[in-house]
């Protein structure tokens, strides 16, 4: 079998994935596998192979200019690896990652475990949304005591959250 | 502990014998985890991959479960050392490319491993002989809360774990199950299974994981998704196609037997010939004649006592493990050399194959039982 890129040297990488019933194959020589930066099929980068066809067009969506502002991963990056710099990059690339996430999983939103730590930040952040909303309504009431309370609780969740 | 000993014990999921033993080879299941505002490793400077070991591999040492570990840096293993951790399944591929800057700490029964600065800044990964995808789960979430108590991982409340790449979002979750079915197989049937299974969301691959073809008749099957299901759903219903498999290929194994028992049994006695008397093999013809060798202890036509010898030349005539038991490197002719002769070696306590017993065992099946006593 001859390689998919040189179309002249015999394929020794064979790369086969199957997604949903969708079979993807790319048989690649040892020079072209090199030169593709994969010494290791399994570090194979290539945003369509690993993401999904399609994968690389959805990315180019967001606008060439885009890039994470800690990590400075751009948009050619992503692109070109299909992985990402950061965990702000989630944040910079969402216009692109949330079609290529819908098309990939089984949802869009995680209902698995959830890390101690960001678990009592929900529960204060929720709080705090009950507060401000408690707090509103007192002051649409005229009811001043309840409000200054209120406030009150506001400052010392706000120093919570800051500590 | 030291590499030495990683070479002579061979890690209790290879010769365990957990539930569905004879089918399902082993279990799996890795977390993948970030560090809070950090660049990713494949996007990190030397320094700050440098530095993210450095606050991540002292904490995982300290683990309860991590006592009397082999911890090392990337950079210290020899290309051949690598390699046989690759083919213990115990590092990824991927992980044995890398250099400064990377790490893998293992438990000494080899059932917990921890890479460092992979793909993601941690990959931890729990592995258990057989079917047992909830238990070897229910060891990566102890050991997960207990780092996540001293590190921040990077955490989304909609995606959840954020991972390098978009395809491990949510759970950072994957989890598989490594088996042998020569049934499926050779009654043509494991491309219909293959299909079946892509079409609910799980992916099938060989040996090795992603991008290996299936040598030896063994399949991975895994989780193809990460995001918008929980963990425990995820193993339930990869526990369940894995038992419906494992099913089939009973059903399989019955058919074989009941109806093409001249041609099993040519297969079972070919694999033999082949192995006891041949000079040069290389890895592939090994594992697929072994894996037909396997299913003939499964069948009877081998005695039982016979099945260890058979299962650890699955793993030591593998190439790494073949250079570093002769302790020197050899080319592909020379290993296919050695291969042959050690398989012929340990094969000498295997006795000619007893096809009579094919037809005992098709009685214990579905169909009325055999009137050979």
């Amino acid at each position: 079998m001859l390689c998919d890129v040189c179309k002249c040297n015999d394929a020794t990488v064979f790369l086969t994935q199957i997604i949903e019933g969708k079979m993807q194959k790319v048989n690649l020589c040892d020079a072209c596998s090199k030169e593709k930066g994969v010494q290791d099929p399994t570090g194979f980068a290539l945003a369509d192979l690993l993401l999904g066809i399609g994968a690389a067009e959805e990315i180019e969506k967001g606008g060439p200019s885009q890039h994470c502002a800690v990590c400075g991963f751009t948009q050619a990056d992503f692109k070109k690896t299909g992985r990402l710099g950061c965990s702000t990059c989630y944040a910079t690339f969402t216009d692109a990652l949330t079609a290529l996430l819908k098309a990939m999983h089984k949802g869009t939103t995680h209902v698995g475990k959830v890390p101690e730590r960001a678990h009592r930040a929900g529960q204060l952040s929720d709080r705090m949304r009950d507060l401000n909303e408690s707090l509103q309504k007192a002051v649409a009431e005229e009811n001043y005591e309840t409000a200054a309370s209120l406030r009150d609780q506001i400052k010392q969740l706000e120093s919570e959250l800051a500590g | 502990m030291k590499f030495s000993n990683v070479m002579t014990n061979a890690g209790e999921w290879l010769r365990g014998e957990g539930p569905h033993h004879q089918i399902v080879i082993s279990s799996r299941v890795r977390l993948a985890r970030n560090l809070k505002n950090r660049a990713f490793p494949g996007w990190a400077k030397k320094a700050e991959r440098t530095a993210i070991l450095e606050l991540v591999k002292p904490r995982v040492e300290k683990l309860p479960e991590m006592q009397d570990s082999f911890s090392e840096l990337l950079q210290d293993l020899s290309a051949l050392d690598k390699q046989v951790l690759v083919e213990r399944h115990l590092i990824s591929r991927e992980h044995a490319a890398k250099g400064a800057g990377s790490a893998v700490i293992m438990n000494r029964r080899q059932t917990l491993s921890i890479m460092i600065n992979e793909e993601d800044h941690l990959r931890m990964q729990s592995m258990r002989s057989g079917l047992q995808l909830k238990q070897a789960f229910k060891l990566l979430d102890k050991i997960d809360t207990a780092l996540e108590s001293e590190l921040e991982f990077a955490y989304d409340h909609k995606l959840g774990y954020l991972t390098a790449c978009p395809t491990n979002v949510g759970t950072g979750m994957r989890a598989s199950a490594m088996l042998h079915l020569p049934g499926l197989v050779l009654s043509e049937l494991i491309s219909q299974v293959v299909q079946a299974v892509s079409k609910i969301g799980l992916a099938v691959r060989g040996l090795y994981g992603e991008g290996t073809e299936a040598m030896g008749n063994l399949f991975q099957i895994s989780n193809q998704t990460t995001l918008g299901e929980k963990e425990d759903e995820i193993i339930a219903r990869l526990t369940k196609v894995i038992e419906t498999i494992i099913d089939k290929e009973h059903d399989a194994r019955q058919v074989l037997i009941q109806k093409k028992s001249n041609a099993l049994s040519d297969q079972i006695g070919r694999a033999y010939g082949v192995l006891t008397y041949a000079h040069a093999m290389s890895s592939k013809e090994a594992l697929n004649l072994l894996s037909i060798i396997k299913l003939g202890v499964d069948l009877g036509a081998f005695p039982e006592d016979k099945r260890l010898a058979v299962d650890e030349l699955f793993i030591d005539t593998q190439p790494a493990h073949l250079q570093r038991s002769s302790q020197q490197k050899l080319n592909a002719e020379e290993r296919d050399h050695l291969r042959a002769q050690i398989i012929r070696t340990r094969l000498k306590v295997l006795p000619k194959p007893d096809i009579s017993k094919l037809a005992r065992e098709a009685g214990n099946g579905s169909s009325p039982a055999s009137t050979e006593q």
